[in-house]
This record gives structure tokens, sequence and C-alpha cells, in this order.
């Protein structure tokens, strides 16, 4: 399924709901939405993950990405994300880079 | 303006187009697959081929999806180069077809029928699966894919701890968590390692030593198990399919072809918890084998510049295994050197032990060098500057260089004298005692002006009995590996303990744990650096085979069962690993000289059944050294004393300058949980004249300040 992206910014809390599959080919998209965050003086970003099938070794990057052109002051929550795409993170270490919680957020 | 912005590079558009792709000539380095603004950049090199083909396979398909030929405008000198553009890195796997004759008697095997891997692949698709055989139709099935470089190592360095603080714990990535007891959520891979972190920290070792990590492929053994005909494995993995690719099916995330970021991760991890990476390196020879073997990669890029040939076209074999790699020609040298670098450059590796090292000492002709300039290039090479350097100093063609290794006061050796007389000291072999005591402080006669830290000691490595099984077996039993118990070596320095093999015998058992326990003592009070291999600790077994390379499984595997793992004998490893960490005395880098160096005692001195007499005559099996350091205000002070002999004895100790007295820390002769202390609450003797030693233990002292309060 085509990755789509829907951003909603609120105070200093910015949040995309992620849709479809992160491929090295959307990577280079969604690697743009995160770079147009940057003029937002942002506290959190929240990555709601729940509609997104796979995210591949370029997708999990733009967490990277997403953490280093932030800056470290911006946490990075995932929300939802899927238990394969959760053991991907965690076992290369791309979990350094943000926070998973369920979509309760408990 | 806090910055400048560069204008746009203007080398990233195509400039024609071959079998559909756009395409323009590419970089001749770096040399391999590198992703480049909007393509990929492929280089390879052949001094010998007459023409190149990039061939493109779509992930998961067998057949090519494009065959691009190199034109002239790709290629300089030797080196065929191409960038293009458009490609998936994720999904896209790739090879060579490389023109040039077959004409074996000259060396050449050139076969354009054939797709070869990028010898330079930092990734090696195809074979994510442990266990999982080619498909016989597939015509490339060893595949090279691009690697994403990036990763975050959040400021992660190499350690760089002193050669001599290290402690060595040599393992299997596979048979270290496997085991279904490991408690592993991914058990079998880097991530599994990672897990078991605490573990190596808890024991105390600074440096893991991974068996081999470069991809191999585990199904080339075409031999079965002579009682279940299952097919055996080659476990081990000395069979290099490819040099920058780690193996794939030792990643939780090889079938996303995130294997090196795996690894990296590992490395990270492992660097977080102060224990450094030192990897097994096998460039001696490669999985191609002989003429009979496949050609996966090397062999149909330029066969006479990788490997030694006879003067009609032969394979010389001095690995034993088929085929030996032409390790001083200057074109296989400067690949050895590139794959280290890029280990160490890239992966933040600390470290590499060489697989049968002497071969990488010998000349085009197979004649051993007096100045190698494979190895002295790799002492000398600024990227590898911190690394550590470890040769395994011989190899299968009769060259053994223990001690004369081509060293650059840079390489470290596996001490095979250190391991064969330790064996034969506390078996209780007669005249050794002597050479024993050389072992103990660091071979001088071998490594004089090198330093301490030029030996590798070890009683037992992957090749060989375990340290169980070298006081449980007389023989080798290998008939497990298909070979009628022919394979493996037959001087293995062992001793049953008067039982062949598995035994309910009491006294047996006893006095097995106890030669186990004076051997680990003995190697972790020794001046140079420990090695301990995996599973010692606890005493596993591989059942008398001494060469258990094929053995994969769960037999093997490490058991992190209470009731498969001697719980005992791991706290007596830790307490003793421990116990070297406190006392720098144990690991000084410099030889001991017997001085006292304006001291109140000499760095080392021997001792007897009485004090300052030792007895070097060729029956006596009784060693005792007291070492001696000032660390700042403090006093430094061991004394070991082993008696292989097999009656107890009684000693007399070395007077002690007050306040000075001794405290036992470790006597093999007592039962578990007494024959060790925690280091640094060792309980005082009683008695500060004398000591008595039980017939086969070993017993260690050593000496504090003691206050009134605890007399």
């Amino acid at each position: 399924m085509a990755f789509q992206t829907r951003t909603h910014v609120e105070g200093d809390v910015a949040s995309i709901k992620l849709v479809g599959e992160l491929d090295s080919r959307a990577a280079h998209r969604f690697n743009g939405v995160i770079a147009e965050l940057t003029a937002q003086p942002l506290t959190r970003l929240v990555l709601l993950m729940e509609e997104l099938s796979y995210m591949s070794s370029a997708g999990l990057r733009c967490l990277v990405f997403a953490h280093q052109k932030l800056g470290r002051g911006v946490e990075i929550v995932l929300v939802g994300t899927q238990q394969a795409v959760a053991e991907t993170i965690n076992l290369t270490g791309f979990d350094r880079s943000v926070v998973m919680q369920d979509p309760l957020g408990t | 303006m806090t910055g400048t912005i560069l204008p746009k590079r203007i080398d990233t558009e195509p400039t024609s187009t071959i079998a559909g792709y756009s395409v323009r000539p590419g970089r001749p380095l770096p040399f391999g697959a590198t992703l480049v603004p909007g393509g990929v950049n492929f280089s390879v090199y052949s001094n010998h081929a007459t023409g190149m083909t990039l061939a493109l396979f779509r992930r998961g398909e067998l057949e090519p999806m494009a065959e691009l030929r190199f034109p002239e405008s790709c290629r300089t000198g030797g080196v065929w180069a191409m960038t293009v553009f458009g490609l998936d890195p994720e999904t896209l796997q790739y090879g060579y077809r490389v023109d040039g004759p077959f004409q074996p008697e000259r060396g050449d095997r050139f076969d354009p029928e054939r797709i070869v891997a990028d010898p330079y692949a930092a990734l090696i698709g195809g074979h994510e699966t442990w266990g999982e055989r080619s498909r016989s139709d597939d015509p490339y099935p060893y595949r090279s894919a691009v690697a994403a470089d990036d990763f975050d190592w959040e400021g992660d360095r190499p350690l760089r701890l002193a050669r001599e603080d290290l402690v060595v714990y040599e393992l299997h990535v596979r048979g270290f968590t496997r085991h279904p007891s490991s408690g592993t959520t991914l058990p079998g891979t880097f991530a599994g390692l990672v897990e078991k972190i605490p573990y190596l920290r808890e024991l105390g070792v600074n440096c893991v030593e991974l068996m081999p990590v470069f991809e191999f492929d585990e199904m080339e053994n075409t031999r079965i198990h002579p009682e279940t005909g299952q097919p055996l494995h080659n476990y081990w993995g000395y069979s290099t399919v490819g040099f920058f690719a780690p193996k794939a099916s030792y990643a939780a995330t090889g079938r996303h072809g995130m294997q090196l970021d795996e690894f990296k991760n590992m490395v990270k991890q492992l660097h977080r918890a102060g224990i450094e990476v030192m990897l097994d390196v096998v460039f001696n020879h490669t999985a191609e084998g002989n003429e009979q073997g496949p050609t996966i990669s090397l062999r149909g890029l330029d066969n006479r510049t990788y490997y030694m040939l006879t003067p009609d076209g032969y394979y010389y074999n001095f690995s034993g295994t088929g085929n030996t790699v032409n390790c001083n020609h200057p074109v296989v040298r400067a690949f050895v050197l590139d794959c280290l670098r890029y280990w160490a450059a890239e992966c933040h590796v600390d470290g590499f032990r060489f697989d049968l090292a002497a071969i990488l000492g010998r000349a085009q002709d197979g004649t051993p060098l007096a100045n190698p300039p494979l190895l002295e290039a790799l002492a000398f090479d600024p990227v590898l500057q911190d690394c550590k350097l470890v040769a395994e100093a011989w190899d299968a063609g009769g060259l053994y260089q223990v001690g004369s290794f081509p060293d650059y006061c840079r390489w470290s050796e596996w001490n095979g004298r250190y391991r064969d007389t330790i064996r034969r000291f506390v078996k209780g072999d007669a005249g050794v005692t002597s050479d024993m005591a050389t072992r103990f402080i660091g071979s001088p006669d071998l490594y004089g002006g090198r330093g301490t830290a030029a030996s590798v000691n070890f009683v037992t490595a992957h090749d060989g009995f375990t340290l169980r099984d070298l006081f449980s077996y007389n023989d080798k039993h290998n008939d497990a590996n298909g070979e009628q118990n022919r394979d493996g070596d037959n001087g293995n320095h062992s001793w049953n303990c008067g039982w062949e093999g598995g035994t309910e015998d009491p006294d047996v058992l006893r006095l097995r744990g106890r030669l186990a326990r004076n051997a680990l003592l003995l190697l972790l009070t020794s001046q140079g650096v420990p090695m301990l291999l995996s599973g010692d600790e606890v005493g596993r077994t591989q059942y008398g085979n001494n060469n258990a390379y094929c053995q994969d499984g769960a037999d093997y595997w490490l058991d992190w069962s209470p009731e498969g793992s001697d719980q005992d004998l791991l706290r007596f490893v830790r307490r003793a690993v421990a116990f070297r960490r406190a006392h720098p005395v144990l690991r000084g880098g410099r030889h001991l000289d017997g001085r006292d160096h304006g001291g109140p005692l000499p760095n080392v001195s021997w001792h007897g059944v009485r004090a300052w007499t030792p007895d070097w005559s060729a029956h006596s099996r009784l060693l005792a050294a007291m070492l001696y350091a000032r660390d700042g205000e403090r006093d430094d002070c061991v004394y070991v004393a082993a008696n292989s002999y097999w009656e107890p004895l009684d000693l007399e100790l070395p007077e002690l300058p007050a306040p000075l007295a001794w405290r036992r820390f470790a006597d093999t002769a007592e039962e578990p949980p007494y024959d060790v202390a925690e280091s640094g609450a060792e309980p005082w003797l009683a008695d500060q004249a004398r000591i008595r030693i039980g017939p086969r233990a070993v017993l260690v002292l050593t000496a504090d300040r003691k206050t009134s309060d605890e007399e």
C-alpha cells in the first residue's frame, strides 16, 4: 500500500499519522515531512504507527534522521508500533532514538 | 549566517543508458557498491579480466532483472566502475560476470557463464536462515547487496584497553545463546549476545573474541553423522564467503537485510559494558576450496592473483582446506588491509585474531618470508593502530612460529607453548616445572623485549578439548564427525583421571573438578593475556570430541540451565577473574626480572617446600612464586603455589615485611564453596609461617596490611 502521512501540530506537539509501507522510496518523502517540522518550536513528535504495515531499513533510518534533525530536546514517541517493526527497531539499536508506547500511551 | 549551502554536485546526472538503466562512468574508489546521490556506484577490479558485466537482481527472483556490460568509458586500468541510477538498494542484489580466459594451467579460471559475488559486498543475501541449503537451480546463491553504511553510534569509540589488562572470552555467536535454556528472545544471534552482556559483565571478562562472523555457508559440509544420518554443518565457519559481510543468519534482522546494523548495535552495547570485540578472521583460505570447489567470488574474478598456485595451476594447500590465499601478492595485501580497515573504522571492532596466521607470512610460492609485507602493513597501518593483532602463529603446512612470528612490536600470539606446558604440568607430567615457571611469567624466552601481552595464554580454545574434556578423556572421540575418528589432533596432553568419559565415580569427578580449577587458577594468575573458552566456566563438554567444527546441536551449544552447568565452577571463575582485576601485579606489561626495584621484595621470587628455595629438578612437581609490586601506597603481593604431585606438601611461606600478612584467596584442595574467597574478603591465615598444599592442588594467597583490630 502506498505510503501516506497526515501531520497535525498543536502547540509544541506534532503528530504524524503513518499509513502504508515505509520503504526506501517512501523514506525520502518522509524525511521531507520531518524537515518541514524543524521550523516549529517542538518538544514532542508523536508518530502514530498503527496503520503502518512495514518499515524497511531506510524507514528505520528516518527515526534517527528525525532525532538528529529535530534535536535532542524533542522527544520522539512511537504509538501503536506493530510487533515486527518494534522488534526490528529494538534489535538494531534504533530504539535509542525513540520512546515506544502502546496505543493507550500506558 | 551560520552555514554555507553547497552547490549541487555536478556528477550526479546520468550520461547514458544501458539495458534500460541510466548510468554514468563511476568512481573507481572506494571499491564495492556505494550509495551515492540518486544511485549506486559499483566498482570492481581484476588485473587479468578482459571484460565485466554487472548483473542486477530483484531480491527473491532467480534470474537477473538486467545485465549491464561496463563500457570502455567505465574502465580505469583493471578497475570497472559505473554509477547506476534509479535503483532501490533495499530490494537490489547484484553480482558480476567476468570475461577472461579459462586456462587453469596458466592459473586463469574465468567463466562468464557464472555470476560471482563482489568481494567487497557488505551484505550477502540468500542465506538469511541458518541451515537452509541454496536452491539447486539458483544460478547465483551468494548474492551481493548494498548496505546503508550510516549508523547512530552515539559517540561510541573503541575502548583501547591495555592489552595486558584483557581477559579474553572466546565464543561462537550461535552456540553461545542457541540452547533453549539461554532464555534469550532471539537465540543464536548478535541480538541474543546483547541479551547476555550482564552475564559477561558478571563473569568479569572484558573482551569477547567471536569465532568467524564473516558470511560463510554452514551447508558446505558434505559429511553426514554416522549414527543419525543427518547432514553435518560447517558450524564453526572457518570458510569465508564474504569478507566484508556479517553473517546474515547470525542476525535476527538478517531477513530484513539489517545484519550490519544488528552487528554494529552489538558492538556498541558491548563497548558500553566495557567489553571489547575481537574478531577471529580467516584470510588463509576461502570457501572456494580447490579446483573441485565452487566458484563464488575470487576464483572467478582473478584466480591467479588471489590464490597460491603450483607451477601447473593447481592450488597449494597450506591451510588444510583446499586452497591458500595469496596474501603477499600486492593486490591481495591491499584487499586484506581494506577489509580490516572496514571492520575497524566502520564497525568499531577492537582487534583481530588471525586464523593460521603463519600463512600470512608465506611468499607467493609458499616459502616463509623474513619480512612479510602483509604483516608489516597491518602492523603499521594508521587505521588499525589501536587494534589488537593476534596471530595463531602456525599453519597446516608445518610452519610453526610461536615466539618467532614477525611481530613488528605489534603482534601478539596464541601461545601454543603455554597451552601444552600448562596441560602437562597440571596432569602431573615430570620435568615440566621449570618450563611452567617460564610460561607463568609471560614466556620471556619467547617474548623477551616484546612484553607479556605478546603472549595470549590459554589452556583450551575452540580447537581441541573443552576444559572439562581435557580431564575426562585420554583420547579424542570424534566419530560423530563422520571421519572414523581420523580428524582432530592426537596430541592433547589430556588425562581422564582414571575413567574414560562420563562417570558417576565421586573420586574421579572430584579430581577432574580440581584439575580444571588448577588450570584456571594458573591461567588467571599468569603474566600475559588469559583467554577463556566459552563454556569452560560452567564445565561444558563435547563428549571427547576435540574437533567439533561440525557439531551443531543442543548437546554442543552452551547449556544455561542450572542442572546443565556447574554453578560452583562458575563462581570460582568469576572470583578468579575478579582477583586478577584487583591485582595489577598479575598483569604487568613488562616481564618480571626478579629484582626488587627499590621495594622490600623482588617483583618475582621462586619458592619451594622451603621459602626462597625452589626445586627446578626434573622430578619436582611444585611451583611456588611470589609476585610483588608497589601500587602507589599499596603493596600488591600474591603468592601462587601449584602442586601437581599426588601427595600433599607442607610449604614454608616467605616472611613478609610488617605489617603485611597472608590471606588465603583460593585453595583447590578445598571443596566448593570453600575453594575460593571473594577478592578483598579473603580469610587471614592462622599460621603465617607454614601452609599445607593438597595433592594436585593450587593455592593462591595475597598479602595485606593487617591492623591490630584484625588480630
